[in-house]
């Protein structure tokens, strides 16, 4: 395929962040795509600008506001009271309308379950290419979006354009892209943009909102140090091992996309492409392969530690520090020389 | 009530490999299934139809082996199979895929009755994007409730449906109108065992196969690769690390010397934990 922009699709121009507002709080992964955003606005020397859409009110104005300290030159805002939950049909005509009037060359989204959501409508109604789950996001010396992602069954990315189409649209999950830091900035131009859409015009009505319990919510994604086995652990009694080396760490754990599939561990603890992505300080993984999926949601932790028996495995390649050794018998040995040096007179303390 | 289930023929994952000197997939002989959140979705119409009678339909666009998938859904009890099968199909994007299964589903409400709900699994294990069940419900101007885990209650006289659907740090119950899409998440409500009774139907039935002209496709620029906006440019293998990975050895205290090992690159650790 060649690059043969259409004439009317080259004045779309600047990259857009659209800013996930759920209940009144900024999700973390909009921030983080502000980062991404201005790196490639940067690149092709145009504006970065935060799509901020919600209900009326304190939440939705301050989270345009605080879009300027992640990086905004401009924000879009869309608020009125018909956004205060996230609904398919409201947000799709708020986006839609905001592309269409203002034409971006670049809109990203977090691969969220709201993301996903509207991304993969609003790329319908303006029948352009939309690239699920990026994990690089970088321009080509021609301009366009060169969207990288895993692909299936191997140890492979491939790299997706969009290239005779505008916007380009992509996703990107939680925690794949780093967190930028906030500087304290003052607001620019914010454009406010209609709705123009009243409540008896929407045809799905939220009826109740059902927020899990906490329990349900690991913060695996956010912790400082985590530990996860894969099948090289054998069977799931032996997970425990897992267990009891992240609770003595006080850190999450985590597995494999395997251990999930056989039942052993729960979906919210599987780390990779089609689970959490991490970024803690220290990763510690125990008989997991490496493969490119559990690779892509592992690369932002600051030390990876692999402890496998096989000196070849796939997880060496990207992993900090390797200990080529059974994990039954290191996992316990590490446990307890982590107790030693951690807690160094806790068996004076059991003694007493 | 006659429901359209979409299903879509997968690489069974776990056992793809990859060439270890080419490193470029080996799909011969790889086994394939129906995608799995296909099959949560499949249970859904299962139920409904078990509350409220009706048919179900089940729908996939693919190479001619797909019809082994289309059979499989037959033994779970569906009532009828369509596969949208054609060379002008080959090479599309989720953009072309909607496009391709949106005219399809027209086809099949003219052909054996309009449905009342369409169902799509929340994403495949191959193509993993959960782009498609959004892009149908647009093109076809329905409502559309993804990421659901329960269908709560279902009006047939009335045409409304409730949901729960899952979005970020909780469940939002959700009442629309009929039709819609629904995009259905893994759940408790595990594929049933298909009657044996379903099984020999199967196994005879007639599959209805649709060229792109059968299914009333229109605008052929809009199918395959030339309606894909999307482009693979590269496939590539990922670069190792500028250094691989540091050896930690120690034939007597190799936990001793991985700890030291660790806080001698991360020394704030130390404190931190
Ligand atoms: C679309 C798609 C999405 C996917 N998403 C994910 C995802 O999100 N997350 C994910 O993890 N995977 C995902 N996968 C699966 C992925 O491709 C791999 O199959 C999976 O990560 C392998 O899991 P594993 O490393 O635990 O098992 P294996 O690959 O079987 O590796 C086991 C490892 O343990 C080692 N070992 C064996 N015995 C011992 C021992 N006693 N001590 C120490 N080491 C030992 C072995 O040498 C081997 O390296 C996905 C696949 C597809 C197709
Ligand atoms: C590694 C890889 C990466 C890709 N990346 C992208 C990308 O970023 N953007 C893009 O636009 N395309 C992409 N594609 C192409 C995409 O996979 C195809 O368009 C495919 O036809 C449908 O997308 P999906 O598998 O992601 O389905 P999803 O959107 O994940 O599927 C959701 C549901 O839609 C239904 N469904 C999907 N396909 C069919 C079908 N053929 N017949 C019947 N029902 C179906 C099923 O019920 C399924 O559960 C990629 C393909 C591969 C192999």
């Amino acid at each position: 395929a060649k690059k043969e922009l259409p004439e009317h699709f080259k004045s779309y121009k600047h990259v857009w962040v659209f800013v996930e507002l759920e209940r009144g709080q900024v999700h973390p992964v909009s921030w983080e795509l502000m980062g991404a955003g201005r790196g490639l606005a940067d690149r092709l020397k145009v504006n970065l600008a935060a799509v901020v859409v919600g209900p009326e009110g304190q939440h939705t104005r301050n989270a345009a506001l605080e879009a300027f300290c992640y990086g905004a030159d401009l924000a879009y805002l869309v608020s009125d009271n018909v956004l205060s939950d996230y609904r398919n049909e409201s947000y799709t005509k708020a986006l839609t309308e905001l592309v269409n009037t203002y034409k971006p060359e670049i809109l990203l989204l977090g691969a969220t379950t709201l993301g996903r959501d509207l991304a993969g409508s609003v790329a319908t109604n303006l029948s352009t290419g939309l690239t699920a789950d990026c994990t690089t996001l970088d321009v080509d010396a021609d301009g366009s979006l060169a969207a990288t992602r895993p692909t299936f069954g191997g140890s492979l990315l491939c790299t997706i354009y969009t290239l005779n189409y505008r916007p380009q649209m992509a996703t990107v999950r939680p925690r794949v892209m780093p967190m930028p830091a906030r500087v304290m900035r003052d607001a620019a131009r914010i454009v406010v943009h209609p709705l123009g859409l009243v409540e008896d015009d929407i045809v799905t009505k939220v009826l109740s909102f059902l927020p899990d319990r906490d329990a349900e919510t690991s913060t695996l994604a956010y912790a400082d140090v985590v530990v996860a086995g894969g099948l090289g652990l054998g069977s799931p009694e032996n997970f425990r091992l897992v267990r009891e080396l992240a609770a003595l760490l006080g850190a999450e754990y985590g597995c494999s996309r395997p251990l999930v599939q056989k039942g052993w561990v729960t979906s919210d603890r599987q780390i990779g492409q089609t689970g959490k992505t991490i970024r803690p300080k220290l990763y510690i993984a125990a008989g997991i392969s490496g493969a490119i999926q559990h690779r892509v949601g592992v690369e932002g932790a600051d030390l990876i530690v692999a402890v496998n028996t096989d000196k070849n495995a796939p997880i060496f390649d990207f992993a900090h520090l390797a200990i080529v050794s059974d994990a039954m018998q290191l996992l316990p040995a590490l446990t307890a020389a982590f107790r030693a040096r951690l807690l160094p007179d806790s068996r004076a303390r059991i003694a007493v | 009530m006659h429901n359209i289930v979409c299903i879509k023929q997968v690489p069974d994952s776990a056992q793809i490999r990859v060439h270890p000197v080419t490193n470029t997939i080996m799909r011969q002989g790889v086994p394939t299934i129906i995608n799995p959140y296909d099959l949560f979705a499949l249970e859904a119409a299962l139920g409904l139809r078990d509350r409220f009678g009706g048919e179900i339909t089940v729908l996939t666009m693919g190479p001619p082996s797909a019809e082994e998938s289309l059979r499989k859904a037959l033994t779970y009890g569906a009532d009828r199979a369509v596969q949208l099968t054609d060379r002008c199909f080959a090479g599309s994007d989720t953009l072309a895929t909607t496009y391709a299964l949106a005219t399809a589903i027209r086809k099949i409400g003219k052909e054996y009755g309009p449905a009342n709900l369409i169902f799509t699994g929340k994403q495949t294990i191959d193509g993993d994007t959960a782009q498609v069940g959004p892009g149908i419900a647009k093109r076809l101007g329905v409502g559309q409730l993804t990421y659901v885990a329960k269908v709560r209650s279902v009006d047939v006289a009335n045409e409304t449906i409730e949901a729960e659907r899952r979005s970020e740090g909780g469940v939002q119950v959700l009442h629309t109108r009929l039709p819609c899409l629904i995009t259905m998440l893994e759940a408790t409500n595990q594929i049933r065992r298909g009657a044996m009774a379903d099984a020999l139907r199967a196994a005879r039935a007639k599959i209805v196969k649709w060229s792109a002209q059968d299914a009333g496709v229109e605008d052929i620029s809009k199918c395959g690769l030339k309606g894909s906006p999307t482009v693979v440019k590269r496939v590539f293998a990922p670069p190792a690390r500028a250094e691989r990975a540091a050896l930690v050895e120690s034939a007597e205290q190799p936990a001793q010397a991985l700890i030291d090992a660790i806080f001698l690159n991360q020394p704030k650790l130390e404190t931190d934990l």
